[in-house]
This record gives structure tokens, sequence and C-alpha cells, in this order.
């Protein structure tokens, strides 16, 4: 499905990512872990096309398409989905408005009809319900005066209402409560299929209870210095990131 | 050698003198003539004037415009007209400067509301009009104001005893009819103690030059509440300059939404005196396109304690366009626990626009909150790729960007059909396609 070789990327003239290799085939989850500044925000932005990153070596390919090539929203229509780390907020466009013009934006990319206005209702509803939000939150404006958690919240939402093919949780789990955690949890693991893959980058170990990755890659400095198991997690917890860091120095 | 003259238009006002309303009242006649006086020697504003320094108004001395000399309605387009009066409200309607009964419909308004052409006032009981006249600004403000009182043909008055409240809007319906011509009218608005009303002022006008020239005194009494709407679409090549005048007594709330979309050169001038414990709200939308030139001026005086106010304008400018804010906030010695908020953000779509703003805050109590904060800029990028990211193509974004932020003032409009007549007047603004309604 994604396919990254050697990505250098850099900001201006500092080089941030310097030689990332990433295989994820469908269905799989990998969680990034790393410290602060060590380049996984600029990995996630990278991957769904913001301005301001130059590639200066290797590619990203998905679905045997060159991914740097597209622009953001045709990433986003072909599946791609960045749930951010901080969310934007928009005045003055609803969130139920910005939900339909998204899916309608896909569906004419893939040659189907625009959705049926009570279809979509239905379908928005249920994915409220299941997010435990409030149908209120429909028609606020996007992401306007919502606490952290709400907004985290409403990435999810937005992602399972997509239904998109490669889902970047950029510390989605930051700065949520135990409780909404186990919400934004099971909204995840509610639209995991064999042909969905998820790049889950976190801090905690906690996310990683309950959603179960099947592999853990830490990324230091622009390099993916270690990867292994689910259970690599458990030992970064244990020890923290110098350990990797130092024995990749060693 | 000759002296520099400082406006052409004095030498020209023996010819409509006669037939100026209230030639019969010492006190008018009086008033007027200082006026001219005043006028006569300095002319319209200059840039050397630090309320004016942004705004350029010799162009009124290139064209001569000229005023109708007696009230005509026979060359009004009836239809075109029908697309300004708004539904569900009562309606006042001024013709080059004068007041027309026969396109004015009051029909239902409660009897004891008056609602009077001031010229016919002026010659019927005329100490209902000096009571307040010049109350709330006086000519020595500026020469907008004294060109406006030596020149009204006519005007609105409107008294809305107390107690009364209004189910409905009053719509204030300013036309234009002829190119160069020159419409100069004199309203004066009284809500009287506990009574409620809401106005609309509308300016429209033909696809010519003109120069309307209006000034509204407005009296909102003790624990009285008026909502005022500002619509102004005059035609692309006209100037306007419109002054409305407030005088807020103790407990009142008053209300002002500007929208300044017309005009080639528009400048308007709010003016609020808060008394105890009243309340103002001021929200302003300017859109320039092309050349146009958008001048909103602002004034809020806390006189005394406990009052507060709200400000917020919005500029959008593309083309060529520039907006001007000048908003100043004035609290004196006597006026603690004063609570003042100002804001003013502009939106430039294109490198040749421009935005001025200047917010002034003057506190001379100790014992006030008052804060206030401006922005210039382009759209936020972070913004726009949030929207693309979620399927939308970088026009539309900008698009929704742009209109979302125009929007925030439109939906403060709780009348449906003057809703509806802004937000059109928005839309033929960002001809962009594609934008819909459903996006609010
Ligand atoms: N636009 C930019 N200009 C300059 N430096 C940048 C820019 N964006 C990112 N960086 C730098 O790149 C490095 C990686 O940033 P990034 O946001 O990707 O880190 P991160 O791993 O997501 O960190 P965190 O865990 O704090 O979210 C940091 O040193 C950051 O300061
Ligand atoms: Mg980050």
């Amino acid at each position: 499905m994604l396919s990254i070789e050697n990505l250098h990327v850099s900001v201006g003239d500092k080089p941030i990512l310097k030689g990332i290799n990433l295989q994820v085939k469908p269905g799989e989850i990998h969680a990034i872990m790393g410290p602060n500044g060590s380049g996984k925000s600029t990995l996630s932005h990278v991957l769904s096309g913001k301005s301001g990153y130059t590639v200066t070596e290797g590619k990203i390919t998905y679905e045997s398409k060159d991914l740097t090539e597209m622009a953001p929203e045709i990433r986003a229509r072909e599946g791609v989905f960045l749930a951010f780390q901080y969310p934007v907020e928009i005045p003055g466009v609803s969130n139920i408005y910005l939900l339909k013009a998204a899916l309608n934006s896909i569906r004419k990319h893939q040659g189907l009809p625009e959705v049926d206005a009570m279809d979509f209702l239905t379908l928005i509803k249920e994915k409220v319900r299941l997010l435990e939000m409030d149908e209120k939150f429909l028609y606020r404006a996007v992401n306007e005066g919502f606490s952290g958690g709400e907004k985290k919240r409403n990435e999810i939402l937005q992602m399972a209402v997509l239904e998109p093919k490669l889902c970047i949780l950029d510390e989605t789990d930051s700065g949520l409560d135990i409780d909404a955690l186990k919400v934004v949890a099971e909204g995840v693991n509610s639209i995991r299929s064999p042909d969905r893959s998820f790049v889950m980058i976190t801090h905690y170990q906690r996310l990683l209870d309950y959603i179960k990755p099947d592999f853990v890659h830490v990324l230091a400095h622009g390099q993916i210095v270690k990867s292994g198991g689910p259970e690599l997690a458990l030992e970064l917890e244990d020890k923290g990131y110098s350990w990797v860091e130092d024995k990749k120095a060693a | 050698m000759s002296s520099v003259i400082a406006s052409r238009y004095p030498a020209e006002y023996s010819k409509i003198e006669a037939t100026l309303p209230g030639g019969s009242q010492p006190w008018l006649r009086l008033l007027r003539a200082e006026a001219l006086k005043q006028f006569s020697g300095r002319g319209f504003p200059s840039l050397r004037e630090e309320e004016w320094r942004y705004t350029n108004v010799s162009g009124i001395e290139k064209n001569l415009f000229e005023p109708r000399l007696e009230p005509s309605v026979h060359q009004v387009d009836k239809d075109w007209l029908e697309n300004y009066r708004l539904a569900d409200c009562w309606q006042i309607v001024l013709v080059d400067g004068y007041y027309s009964a026969e396109l004015s419909n009051l029909e239902g308004l409660p009897e004891n509301v008056t609602v009077k052409s001031m010229s016919k006032l002026l010659e019927a009981d005329a100490g209902q009009i000096e009571a307040y006249f010049g109350q709330a600004v006086g000519i020595d403000e500026h020469n907008f104001v004294a060109f406006n009182t030596a020149w009204f043909t006519d005007g609105a008055f409107i008294r809305i005893p107390t107690k009364t409240a209004l189910d409905k809007p009053m719509q204030l319906l300013h036309i234009v009819t002829d190119p160069n011509r020159l419409a100069t009218t004199r309203n004066l608005v009284i809500v009287e103690s506990i009574a409620q009303a809401q106005l609309v002022e509308t300016y429209v006008g033909t696809d010519q030059s003109y120069l309307s020239a209006s000034v509204t005194e407005v009296f909102v009494e003790q624990n009285a509440e008026l909502t005022l709407y500002k619509v102004q679409c005059e035609s692309e090549k006209a100037y306007h300059y419109g002054g409305t005048y407030v005088k807020q007594s103790r407990d009142s709330r008053f209300s002002h939404h500007n929208f300044a979309f017309g005009g080639m050169l528009a400048r308007s001038d709010i003016h609020v005196d808060l008394g105890h414990a009243s309340e103002c709200n001021l929200n302003g939308l300017y859109l320039g396109i092309k050349r146009q030139h958008l001048d909103n001026h602002t004034r809020i005086n806390h006189l005394e304690p406990h009052g507060i106010s709200r400000e917020v304008y919005k500029g959008v400018l593309d083309g060529r366009a520039r907006g001007v804010f000048q908003g100043r906030v004035v609290v004196a010695e006597d006026a603690q626990k004063t609570d003042s908020e100002m804001n003013n953000s502009n939106l430039l779509l294109s490198n040749d626009a421009e935005a001025d703003t200047k917010p002034q805050l003057e506190i001379y109590a100790d014992d006030v909150k008052c804060a206030h904060g401006v922005t210039v800029g382009q759209l936020d990028e972070k913004s726009v790729f949030y929207l693309q990211s979620r399927c939308v193509d970088e026009e539309t974004a900008r698009n929704m960007l742009t209109f979302a932020f125009a929007n925030e003032m439109v939906f403060r409009i709780t009348h449906k059909s003057l809703h509806d007549l802004v937000l059109a007047e928005v839309l033929k603004r960002f001809p962009q396609q594609g934008i819909t309604q459903d996006w609010l």
C-alpha cells in the first residue's frame, strides 16, 4: 500500500528526515514513536502533501503511484487521511458541510453520484454515536472553540465517515483522558479492515493497549533507528528513548 | 492674484437657498448660515485633518453635484426599487434627498409612532425638531456635517414613544435616481424610554456618479433598545458620506451593523455617547473590490460608569481596493467600570489591495477593562491545507475561507429578508463559482 524508500526531506536548508524506509501492507498497523522534534509530524505532513517541505532524495509510492506528484486534495480523495496533531479551527464553515463536501469529492473522484441527503444523515449520525459525540457538534464551525479532546474526536469522526485506505494518526491520543481514549480507540478499531492500514504516531504505550500494532518503529534524528513488534513499545516505555538512540550511536 | 477658493459648492448655494425647508425658523436659519460660513472657509475635509488622513475626498470638487430643487418621483424605476424593499418591514423612501410619502409604506404602523418628513414637520411643528437637532453632533465635528446642515433638503423624523415595541423593522430607503445628483438628507430618530425598535438604512442609486451625504442623529433614551442596520450599496461610481451620531441614555442598548459594500469612495462615521450602564455593539463589514475606497470611522465615548461596548469590524479587500478602519474609544474620567472591546481584522486578497487600521484607546478612568486587537493579512495557509487534506481543492478552499470570514458578520442578522439581501450583496462581490449557503 505505502512504500517509503530512503526519504530525505528538508525545510529550507535544514534537513529533517534523513533516509526513512517504511513498508506498510494492506491491513497492517504501524506505530511510530520517538522523542520530540525527531520528525514524526514532518513525515505525516509530507505524506499528506503540505507545502513547505522539499523531498531532496528518495521516493514515496502509494498504491503503485508516486505520492509526491499529487496535490493534497487528490491524495485525500485517493484515500490518504491525516488526523492532525493540532487540528485547525475553521470559523464560518460547519462541520457537517465539510464532511459532506469531503465525502462528495471522494465519490466524484470515484465516479459515483453525490450522496443522498438522507443516507448521509443516517451515516453521519451513526458515526457521531459511535464516537459518543453530541450531534450539536455537527452544526458547529469546524473545531471552533472545541476542547483539545473534542478536536481529536472530531478528527476520528471525519476519518470514520470518509473511510480512507491509509490512516495516519498524529498523536491522536495526546490530551485525551482515559475514557476519551477508549472511545477514540473503539472508533479506530471499528473501521479496521484487511485492506485498510494505519500509521499511528504516539508517545504512549497506553494507546497501543487498545489498538494493537503489528510493528513498532522508533524515529530519532530523522531516521528510523529501530523496528520491532509490539513488545518494543513496552521496552521503550521501560527504558526510554535514550536506550535506542544510544544503541544506534554505539 | 485671486485667493484660493476652498470649495466650488458655496457659490451654488444661492440657487437652492430659498427652496430649503425650515426657512421660517430663525434657529435653523442661523444654524444653516453658520454651517455655510464654516464650510466656505475650508471646504470638504482634507488629508491634513487627522481623522481624514487616509481618505481623499477631493474628487467631490471635480464634479459639481447638483441638488434637485423640488421633490419628484416619476423618474423612479419601480421595478428596480422593488429589489431593495425588504419584505416584512415598514418603509420610508427618500428620493434624491426628498421624503416620498407616495413610495413609502407605513400601513399598520401603531398610531402613537411618529414618522414624518423633516421638511413637513419643520412647517407644522418645528419645536419637535428643534429639541433634538444638532444635539448628537455639531457642525464643528467636520465639514461634511456642516455641509449637510447647510444643504439638507429633507429627511425622516421618527419617534417611537415610550413603552412601545415595534414588532417589525422600519426601513429607511435612500435612493438616488439621476447622474451627477447631490442628495443631502438629515434624519432624526428618537427611541423614547423603554421603547424598542429596529431600523434599516439602505443606500442605493443609479449606476452613475453622484454624491449622497446624509446625517442621522439618534437618541436612545432610558432603558430603550435600538438595532440599526446600515446597508450601503451605492453605485460603484458614487461618493457616499453617511454619519450616524448616537446618544444613549442610562441603561439603554444600541446595536449597529454597518455593511459597506458600494461606492467608489464611501465614508461612514458612527459615533456613540454612552450614558450610565448602557451597552453598545458596533459590527461592521466592508468589502472592497476594483478601486473602491471604503473608510469606516467609529467613536465610542464612555461618558459615565458601567458602560459596555463591543466592536467588531471586518474587511475583505480585493483588486486595488483600499479599506480604512479608524476606531476610537474614549473612556472619560467618570466612566469607571467601563468594559470595552474592539477588534478589526482585514483580509487582503490581492497584492494591490490595502488596509489601513488605526485603533485608538484614550482612557482617563483608572478602573476599567479595555481590550483591542487588529490584524491585516492573507488567508491562513494552515486552514487552506486543512481543507485540502479533507478533499477540498485549493481554489474552493480559499473561496470557502474568504466567504466564511465575511459571513461571520452576516449571520448576526436575525431578520430573514434583510439577511438574504445582505448575503446576496456579499455573494455578488465574490463571483467565484461554487460558493453556496450550505457552507454555513
Ligand atoms: N517549518 C519548519 N521550519 C523549521 N523547522 C521545522 C519546521 N517544521 C519542523 N521543523 C523542525 O523539524 C524537526 C521535527 O519536527 P516535527 O514536528 O516533525 O517533530 P515531531 O517528531 O512531530 O515532534 P513532537 O513529538 O514534539 O510532535 C523539529 O526540530 C522542528 O523544529
Ligand atoms: Mg509531532
